[in-house]
């Protein structure tokens, strides 16, 4: 067994993390594909659903809490209207709601994160001492207090949940550039004059390019659920169709009283296999980065020691 | 001496947090529109002269910093103001609806953290394999669900065998002390049972990953060469260490628990803080809306504040 100092070898495998050796690596993993693929039919099942939903979502075409059949595959709501059609359409609104609350909780949180750990100092101590504040009240009571004096409706729903959502995305990226701007490269490319706009987009960028992917990814499942969780609460748009407002609309009118269990479970199980779509996707990159999760030593299957060099299929 | 240094850091950032949490609390209200003054003037009919009477009344009519002054003041003394609702001042209402909110709350966090570190650990040390594969999976899928998801299923499938709503029989009366506990206990099961399977996943994952990171640890190599044996290394060495970032994590995942027990407690009917907040948005009862923002935030630093403690206490190490 050869050994070696630990701190002399981590510098020279972390170097390889680039963006694409990094998802092309992850993207090897099954559960990975399986997450991808599930994201992807959301995607592509939200493009198209104007054009194949069977049913209009406005318009009742069956009774009342009908049970499903043939005709109808998810039964009808209250308002006799086919529960399918309602599902693919509210899930068309429900993912532009979390993919826009996304980009707005990320966007903060990056530059934030970025400012912070690349200059340091007062910047730091600011941006830091407002993320820890932010961190620490509740959030979704925060939500709710400024969705209920803001008055209902979809825009202030995004915007509400982007602006609570950027603090763990902040802190994450901060301590990531940080020691990224230790490294001997920085150093070296600063010493020959790059500008800090320069160096901030060419190398640190694409360092963290991987992190931030997979937050995104995990960020979405935050946002759909507080997006239905501030609709189940009646602070949505109540005329616009989301997952959160079908399943509010199913609790208020009684759906559980009278047994129509096919009213919520469809919106509630596509909220929950999207989530475990994107959970697995993200999860997976945010492994894929960490390699020390790679050994146990109290493995089933015997030794493994932790590669001292590289990674994958080429560590050493 | 570094140790207190830290500890009074701590403090005075919890201290400064809720002052924070006061001014957004007394700005939220009357910066954004539907302000107190909007509010009152909405009475129809409304003629000039009672709008300037009651800004005065209220106070409206001084500068800002006045009333910032007028309302620290009040609220250090406890006056939340009245509840638009039932006439009650908040401070009573919100005592009532926390000492509703916290049995229930306090059993399904405890039951999620032990149902966590348990699942967590377990799968952490049978790494790959079925029983890890299995729970992992399983974890996820709970961790997907959303919470009022859950609870709404829970009570189709348990409507009539379990009470479905509120926190005792309101019919139930003359029975024995033992009979109205054993009633409580039941309408307990539904709701604690849905926060504890909304909470207990992510637990488990935090656990997990916990773990795995520490099983890693050359320590464990050294403990393991040296014939420490397997189960004493679980606990002593490996969970013992992975306690930390469990701690940090259980702390930051308060703000989940009182998601999850607001929704739990609108589905059943829970007479406690969360269903307060929700019937205030509903009613528009802002002097609610605001103590009760006011109240889980305090709750909320508290709790950090003693995770930060029992963090230090852990390791003592951490002086920042």
């Amino acid at each position: 067994m050869t050994l070696s100092l630990p701190g002399a070898a981590a510098p020279e495998a972390e170097t390889r993390l680039g963006f694409w050796p990094v998802l092309n690596d992850v993207l090897h993993q099954p559960s990975a594909l399986a997450g991808l693929a599930i994201v992807t039919v959301f995607v592509l099942l939200g493009l198209i659903s104007p054009l194949i939903e069977p049913y209009s979502v406005h318009e009742a075409t069956c009774a009342v809490f009908e049970p499903p059949s043939w005709q109808h595959w998810f039964g009808c709501d209250d308002g006799g209207i086919d529960v399918f059609s309602l599902v693919l359409r509210g899930g068309r609104i429900s993912m532009i709601v979390g993919v826009i609350a996304t980009f707005i909780a990320i966007g903060i949180g990056a530059t934030v994160g970025i400012l912070s750990g690349y200059f340091g100092g007062w910047v730091d101590t600011v941006l830091m001492r407002i993320t820890d504040y932010f961190l620490v009240i509740p959030q979704i009571v925060l939500m709710i207090v400024i969705a209920a004096v803001w008055g209902p409706s979809l825009s202030h729903v995004i915007i509400v949940i982007g602006a609570l959502m950027w603090t763990s995305t902040a802190r994450l990226i901060r301590a990531q550039v940080k020691s990224l701007r230790e490294r001997v490269y920085v150093k070296r490319v600063e010493a020959l004059g790059a500008s800090h706009f320069h160096i901030i987009i060419r190398h640190i960028l694409p360092q963290i390019g991987p992190l931030l992917v997979a937050n995104t990814v995990l960020a979405i499942t935050v946002a759909i659920f507080n997006e239905t969780a501030l609709a189940f609460l009646g602070l949505s748009d109540p005329t616009a169709i989301t997952w959160g407002t079908i399943m509010e609309h199913a609790f208020d009118r009684a759906a559980v009283s009278s047994g129509a269990w096919w009213a919520i479970v469809p919106a509630g199980v596509a909220v929950a296999v999207l989530i475990m779509g994107c959970y697995m996707l993200g999860r997976s990159i945010e492994d894929g980065l960490n390699p020390r999760l790679k050994v146990s030593y109290l493995s089933l299957h015997g030794w493994k020691l932790r590669p001292l060099v590289g990674r994958g299929p080429d560590a050493i | 001496m570094r140790g207190s240094a830290y500890i009074w850091k701590r403090i005075v950032f919890a201290v400064v947090t809720v002052f924070v949490a006061l001014t957004l609390n007394f700005i939220l209200f009357r910066v954004l529109p539907g302000g107190p003054v909007s509010q009152i003037s909405r009475v129809p009919n409304a003629s000039p002269a009672l709008k300037q009477a009651l800004t005065a009344q209220f106070g409206l009519d001084k500068p800002l910093w006045e009333q910032y002054l007028l309302y620290l003041q009040q609220t250090f003394r406890g006056n939340f103001g009245v509840s638009y609702m039932n006439r009650q001042p908040v401070l009573d209402n919100l005592i009532e609806a926390f000492s509703n909110t916290i049995p229930m709350v306090a059993a399904g966090t405890i039951l999620a953290l032990t149902l966590g570190v348990v699942v967590g650990v377990i799968s952490a040390v049978r790494r790959g394999s079925m029983t890890d594969h299995l729970s992992t999976n399983i974890a996820v899928l709970f961790y997907a669900f959303p919470t009022q998801f859950l609870g709404m299923m829970l009570l189709i499938i348990f409507a009539g065998v379990l009470p479905s709503a509120g926190m005792n029989d309101p019919f139930a009366i003359g029975g024995s002390g033992w009979d109205t506990f054993l009633d409580a206990l039941k309408h307990m099961v539904l709701p604690v049972t849905t926060l504890a399977l909304t909470l207990y996943a992510e637990n488990a994952l935090i656990v997990r990953s916990a773990m795995l990171e520490t099983l890693g640890e050359d320590y464990i190599l050294t403990a393991k060469a040296k014939g420490v044996p397997r189960r004493r290394l679980i606990r002593a060495h490996a969970l013992r260490n992975a306690m930390l970032p469990i701690v940090t994590m259980v702390a930051m995942s308060l703000g989940a628990v009182v998601t999850g027990s607001i929704l739990i407690e609108v589905i059943f009917s829970w007479p406690g803080i969360g269903r307060a907040l929700y019937t205030a948005v509903l009613k528009r009862d802002y002097p609610m809306l605001q103590g009760g923002f006011l109240a889980i935030t305090v709750v909320v630093i508290t709790f950090n504040l003693i995770a930060d403690l029992i963090y230090y206490k852990l390791d003592p190490r951490i002086t920042t």
